[in-house]
């Protein structure tokens, strides 16, 4: 009888623990893993999309993207966002938690606050923000030319090089104190014995930084890595409302290009749009994995 | 009095750091400034790169009803992002609870399965995910908004987490008094959870305030637009208002500016999420 009663309750508990998990579970399959098989046999049709065919050959939509010039730009704009970017941001954001560590700075709370706030934004927000200061009757082209930088108006969005290093400015405004946060959180939990261990042993403090933060911040140093190359794989908002991709596509980005063949103006190719998300759903994994190889190594 | 001293040399030596974090706040804060006075101006003065506050904020604010369902659109943000929370907040706390405190190796294994979905680029699963809500007759409608992005293997690992710290013990004193497996979750952990649940609730806001391209692709009718859509739409013209837009751009951020600076703790919190 009380054994029976037991069993009972264990039963109960292990109903219980897999319904907790089964609603957040089964949305995850439906909405995330069940999409990408699709995306994988839809990147092998064509044709419009009430009406796809298999593609003949099978791996057409793969081999179309080689010669597809806009594809090629936008890989090379994300990748150069990407290696610019976050280096930039992340030494930024190293630098300002570094200073904001210290226990003899004042007005911390303050610089912190400043520092994060771009957060508050939306990204289509601070797209408009920048790209309506940075337009040719802008803010910044005013300032540039009274104080005689410039000659004359300078359009900073219409020129392939000039647009791609403010999409690059704007993304270091947005993300660096984004980042700063999460190594503020990591410096804290560094005790502050062991640096004063460190100092009694003629430490400098730039010893102090590689011997001591950087090892025990590495965990902290990759997640965010890993993160930031996730979100600039991932770009849209920026590139779609600070420059519109142009000029002439020379700023798009792959989620861009993406969107725009599958939802944007013209005939919808979902076939070629689902290939080329494969290709970014591989490069984002295969990005992800590396990290988390060089990440463990040298633990 | 040497203490004195040794306090104001550190302080000298700071200086440079003080230098260089007036500079890098004022670039962090100066676009808010400008999108503010921007607002309050017309836009030959803004375009003039005047900084100072005007006085046409009004007519800024007339011009964007007259064109644009500012109201509508701010209701349809508040609506869609406040249901996403509620729901997000209690599919995921449920899900980070069961997968802590009822674990064993099944439910390990199916955790790490769910992780793999954070490699999953959102805009990889756009066009399955829009043939699905349009089969439902989901398009325009608030689930089309969140059903993709209620349940996040991020908010699952924050609260899986932050269950650590929950005393198995009681749930044991309750079940022999009696309390019911959910009365557990609902009656006991829920409450003890209370600052994660405000920090996840922070971070699912602003996320879903400001999500755009999936909005962009699922909301296809004018009357269910979102703010950022209602802005993104504003500068798209060929000659743009800046006053009217930065209006514009003010009204989309001032929800989010609130809650940054009336729960930045807990939203730094909710950033930083699963990290421990």
């Amino acid at each position: 009888m009380n054994k029976k009663k037991g069993l009972s309750i264990t039963g109960k508990q292990k109903i219980a623990g897999w319904t907790y998990l089964f609603p957040a579970t089964i949305l995850i399959c439906i909405m995330s893993f069940y999409p990408i098989i699709q995306a994988i046999f839809t990147s092998f049709k064509t044709g419009p999309s009430a009406n796809m065919k298999w593609c003949d050959p099978a791996t057409y939509n793969y081999s179309r993207m080689f010669q597809d010039a806009i594809f090629k730009t936008s890989v090379k704009n994300t990748f150069l966002y990407l290696l610019i970017e976050v280096p930039i941001m992340l030494v930024l954001a190293m630098l300002l938690a570094q200073l904001l560590n210290n226990k003899d700075l004042k007005f911390k709370g303050f610089f912190r606050t400043c520092v994060f706030l771009p957060c508050a934004t939306s990204l289509v927000s601070y797209s408009l923000i920048f790209k309506s200061m940075f337009a040719t009757n802008g803010l910044i082209n005013t300032i540039l030319v009274n104080l005689g930088i410039l000659s004359e108006n300078y359009n900073f969005l219409g020129n392939a090089g000039s647009a791609k290093a403010i999409i690059i400015i704007a993304l270091i405004w947005r993300w660096t104190g984004y980042n700063m946060v999460f190594f503020l959180a990591g410096l804290q939990n560094i005790e502050y014995s062991v640096y004063e261990a460190a100092k009694i042993d003629g430490a400098n403090g730039w010893q102090t930084f590689w011997k001591i933060t950087v090892p025990l911040l590495k965990p902290t140093i990759v997640m965010t890595v890993i993160m930031s190359i996730n979100g600039t794989l991932q770009l849209f908002d920026e590139s779609v409302n600070l420059t519109s991709g142009g000029p002439a596509n020379s700023t798009i980005t792959m989620s861009h290009y993406i969107y725009n063949i599958s939802f944007g103006q013209g005939v919808a190719n979902f076939g070629y749009a689902s290939a080329l998300c494969f290709v970014v759903f591989i490069m984002v994994a295969v990005l992800a994995f590396i990290n988390m190889k060089v990440g463990d190594k040298r633990d | 009095m040497t203490k004195k001293r040794l306090g104001s040399n550190i302080q000298r030596r700071l200086i440079p750091s003080y230098i260089f974090l007036i500079i890098v706040s004022f670039i962090s804060v100066f676009p808010f400034y400008w999108m503010i006075s921007a607002a309050t101006n017309n836009t030959v003065d803004v375009a003039r790169g005047k900084l100072a506050f005007g006085t046409y904020a009004l007519t800024n604010l007339q011009n964007l009803l007259a064109g644009q369902d500012l109201w509508g659109a701010l209701w349809n943000s508040f609506k869609y992002a406040g249901i996403q929370t509620i729901v997000a907040l209690l599919v995921c706390s449920l899900a980070g609870y069961g997968f802590e405190l009822y674990h064993d190796k099944g439910k390990d294994l199916v955790f790490s399965i769910l992780l793999l979905a954070m490699m999953v680029p959102q805009v990889a699963t756009m066009i399955p995910l829009f043939k699905m809500m349009s089969d439902f007759g989901f398009l325009n409608t608030v689930w089309g908004f969140m059903l993709p992005a209620i349940s996040t293997p991020f908010l699952i690992m924050m609260f899986r987490q932050n269950s650590r710290n929950f005393p198995v013990d009681i749930m044991e004193a309750a079940r022999i008094d009696g309390l019911s497996e959910f009365g557990i979750f609902f009656r006991m952990y829920m409450p003890v959870q209370k600052s994660t649940y405000a920090a996840a609730a922070v971070i699912t806001f602003m996320n879903a305030w400001n999500a755009y391209m999936w909005p962009k692709v699922v909301m296809t009718d004018n009357r269910a637009q979102t703010m950022p859509m209602l802005i993104a739409n504003l500068a798209a013209g060929y000659s743009v208002d800046y006053g009217m837009l930065m209006m514009g751009v003010l009204f989309c951020s001032i929800p989010t500016m609130i809650v940054f600076f009336v729960l930045q703790k807990q939203f730094a919190e909710g950033i930083t999420g699963s990290v421990k």
